[in-house]
Formats: C-alpha cells, structure tokens, sequence
C-alpha cells in the first residue's frame, strides 16, 4: 500500500473545495464526485446545463509529417480520412484485438492531432503510440499536465460559451467537429482556447482544453455566466450517470483487453481497408461463444450493477458492466455482457439482485436520446 | 430537528433513539452523503423480527447500494412510509424526517455515544 502515489489533484481542485465538492479517487486522481446532489446535477445537464473539470482525461499531441499514416497503423480508425476542424472516435487496440482504450482523435490543424485518452490508460496509450512510431516521423507528446479539460454539457451550453468565449463560426461548429477560440483574460489579453462539440453526456455540448493557467478563470467565468441558465458543477457521479443512460461504454466497464470491439458494438469504429495494430485480431473475430454487449431495463427500482449476474431460468448467461436507476428515465438500466443468443432487443432475462432475481428486457441501446 | 449529540450510534453509521422500548432507527447525515442521492430504500415490514447486527434492509443510492443493519433484537412496530415513497428524505432531514424504522426490544446493546461516533468519522 505504502507505495501507491496519493491521488493528483486537478489545478482547479481549490475551485471544487471553495464549491462545497465531495472528491473521490478516480484513476489516481482526486475528483469532483458531486458538489451538492449527483440527482440535481444530472437533471441540470439534461434540462439546462451542467459543468465538469475532466482534466484526469489524458491529451496527447502527435505532430510530424507522417502524422496521420501513423495514426491510421496505430489506431483502428482511418484518422487520414479527418479533414482539419473534425474529431473521431477511435480505439487503440492490442494485436489480438483487445481494447487497450478507446479515445477521441482531434485533427487540429494541417498534420497536428490531439489524442484524448482515458486518465486510467494514459501511461499504456503514451507508451504504446511512442512504440508505434518507429519508422514513422512523428513526435509523440504526452500534454496532459498543461492542459485542463472543462466540459460544458446540456442544452443551454451553446449560448453559456459564447457569452464566455470568442469562437469564430461557433454556431456552424457541428457535432464532433472543433475549433480555436479565445477567451479574454484581461482588457488586453487572451487566452487560447480548442472549444470541440463533443461529450460524454448525451446532450448537446462543449469540451474545453485550455492552458493550466487560464483555467481557473475561464473555469469562473462560465460559472458566472452560467448561473442565470440554470448551470451547475456536476461531479463524476452524475457524468457517470448520464454516459449510462446514452449507452456510452466506459473502460473497465465495458471495455477491456478481453473485449473485442465487435463484442461492444464497436465493429464500424476499425477500419479494415488499412494495416493497423489489431487488425489480425479483429479479422479473426471473437471466439466462438463470446459475449456481447446489450442494454437491459427493468421495472421498480432495484437496480442491477456492475459485476451483477444475468440469468435465463437457472442458467448464468450475462454479467453487469454498469447498472443504475436512470435518473431521467425513472428506472432501472444496466449494460451487460450475454450470450449472444440472448442479446436480440425483447429477450427476457433475469438479473441477481443481491439474491433475488428482478426481471429485464434486452432492450436497443442508448437508453436516452435527446430531441434533436 | 432531533439533537444529535442526544442519539446512539452504531459502527455501521446508523443513529438509534431510544423512547422507552421502542428504538428509533435511521442512517446518519454521513452515512448519506457518503451514499450520495438516495433514490431507493428496502425496509422490513412491521411485524418482522430483526436481529442484531443482521442486514434487514438496503438503501440504494445512484452509485451504490448501502445495507442496514439492525441495531437490536426486537420487533418491527412501524417502518416508514414517508420514506419508501420518497427516499430522498435520507439526504434532506437523515435524523428526522429520514428515519427509518422503529423496533421494540427488550434489551439495549451498547452503541456508540454521539462523542464516540463522531471519532471514528473523523466529523
């Protein structure tokens, strides 16, 4: 025990404190898990807007030349086929196929990528790119610790960055698509910023990298101008959540190195007319019997978690990766691994509650989806 | 809104208030938020004979799940409703509002004094 490092702060740790925030240890970092109520806040992202200091997320800048033929051998995804201005999401997978993380490449300008990695994965996606790019001339960077990550996420968050930012062509900017911006730090003076459409919520919103230190005082401004729109801080309990109730994985839950990306609905992320690291695998597909990914709903309120076994009659068919009571939707959901016999939408299928067994239906994924 | 430092505790972060035999038992306002928001909550019917230390009910948070251990032996005379039917009244009012359930026993068991409890949460 004694040699585990104490958990990294963010450099916006003394905003959260000043917030009222509970922290938890998430990936070696001590984060925001709710500052007042993971309910209030999760309602807040879905009806007005909610935002989150992400910066555990790892950004990775791969520059050079060969940039994007290095991108497209190291990643499953056609990173070349990025024009400048978008982003994809992506998967670094093993030889065997194997997930090591799954990722959001940003093309920002002409041969310059910004890979964002999970905080949990950040040393096995930077060593793993840095062995990638023998024979390649191209500079791996790991810029993690200048950069702080502010999302800003629900249906009011369009007009809350703008009220904050300059960002020419801020309402063209689509989904999955990023640009620069500036935000006035002084009469005089600004600050760069990459504001990206892109989240982890299923609502409409932003994600901010902004130098370290910038960040406290973009941080406060868009609480600022938030306030009156209904915008709160929201903690990683919340986020959680809502990446659920959109049926978006989460590594270690859903993904892993046993997981092929098939398994996890993630077939179209690979892109099969190109080499790259992990294609043998994906070629030869998961093994007879693998499990697949699903979503399951249930009546009540009992929720099946993690970890929780799913039945058909007396016969262990599935496992839990995340479950809970879906704030929005008012009851419970779960992702799960089944035997794929079991995975078709209208199955029925059991779930152990803590020994006793609740009912679930195999439903489509995501749970939620906003209006467009 | 009940006098904490008037309560009984137990390790297991619930609060006991004793009124003659009838014990009064809920979670404490730190045992709450360590849960987070309570969006479910599992209780023994009145009637039920609990057992000391035995998990008779669960209080389900969006994170986690957290049991309820009984405090005494005795009887269930009344679990409540209030609370079933809204379960964030947990996190709103944890010492009144909240509460739980109440038992009949013949017995108290020792449990933590309020100076006691408030040491080994470090609050």
């Amino acid at each position: 025990m004694n040699s585990a490092p104490p958990p990294r702060q963010s450099p916006l740790h003394h905003l959260h404190e000043q917030a009222g925030a509970s922290f938890t240890d998430f990936a070696g970092w001590l984060m925001p898990v709710r500052y007042s109520s993971d309910l209030a806040e999760h309602h807040a992202v879905r009806t007005a807007a909610g935002i989150f200091d992400i910066s555990h997320m790892a950004e990775i800048s791969v520059t050079g030349p060969d940039a994007a033929a290095f991108l497209d051998h190291a990643l499953a995804g056609l990173i070349s086929a990025v024009p400048v201005g978008k982003a994809k999401y992506s998967l670094i997978l093993e030889e065997s196929g194997g997930i090591l993380d799954d990722l959001i490449v940003y093309h920002l300008t002409q041969g310059a990528y910004f890979v964002v990695a999970n905080a949990g994965n950040r040393d096995v996606v930077v060593s793993a790119l840095q062995d990638r790019s023998a024979g390649f001339d191209v500079e791996v960077d790991d810029l993690t610790d200048s950069i702080v990550l502010i999302a800003v996420q629900g249906p009011r968050s369009r007009e809350i960055v703008a009220d904050v930012l300059d960002v020419p062509g801020l309402d063209e900017l689509k989904y999955y698509a990023a640009t620069e911006g500036t935000f006035g730090t002084a009469p005089d003076s600004s600050a760069d910023v990459i504001v990206a459409r892109t989240g982890y919520t299923g609502e409409d919103g932003y994600e901010l990298y902004v130098d370290v230190p910038d960040a406290a005082a973009l941080w406060q401004a868009l609480v600022e101008a938030g306030a009156s729109r209904g915008l709160v801080p929201a903690g990683l309990a919340s986020r959680d959540t809502l990446r659920l109730e959109a049926g978006m994985p989460l590594y270690g839950h859903e993904l892993g190195l046993d997981t092929l990306p098939e398994q996890a609905g993630l077939g179209r992320v690979a892109n099969l007319t190109k080499d790259f690291v992990g294609k043998h695998g994906i070629e030869a597909g998961p093994a007879e019997g693998a499990r697949v990914l699903v979503g399951l709903v249930s009546e009540g309120k009992r929720a099946g978690r993690a970890g929780y076994e799913v039945y058909s009659g007396d016969q262990v068919v599935g496992v839990i990766t995340s479950g809970a009571l879906s704030p929005t939707l008012g009851y419970p959901i779960a992702m799960a691994y089944v035997d794929k016999q079991y995975s078709e939408p209208g199955a029925t299928l059991d779930i152990d509650v803590r020994g006793s067994r609740v009912a679930a239906s195999v439903v489509q994924l995501p749970f939620y989806k906003r209006e467009a | 809104m009940t006098d904490k430092t008037e309560l009984q505790y137990t390790a297991e972060h619930e609060w006991v208030l004793v009124e003659g035999s009838v014990a009064t038992v809920g979670i404490t306002a730190y045992a709450a938020e360590k849960l987070g928001d309570i969006v479910f909550v599992d209780l023994p019917k009145a009637g039920s004979s609990v057992a000391e230390g035995k998990v008779v009910g669960e209080i389900e948070s969006t994170k986690s799940v957290g049991e309820l251990f009984a405090p005494v032996n005795g009887t269930v005379v009344e679990s409540n409703d209030a609370v079933a039917a809204s379960p964030e009244l947990v996190n709103s009012d944890p010492f009144g509002e909240g509460w739980l359930i109440k038992v009949e026993f013949t017995e108290l068991p020792e449990l933590l004094t309020f100076e006691q409890y408030s040491a080994l949460t470090g609050e």
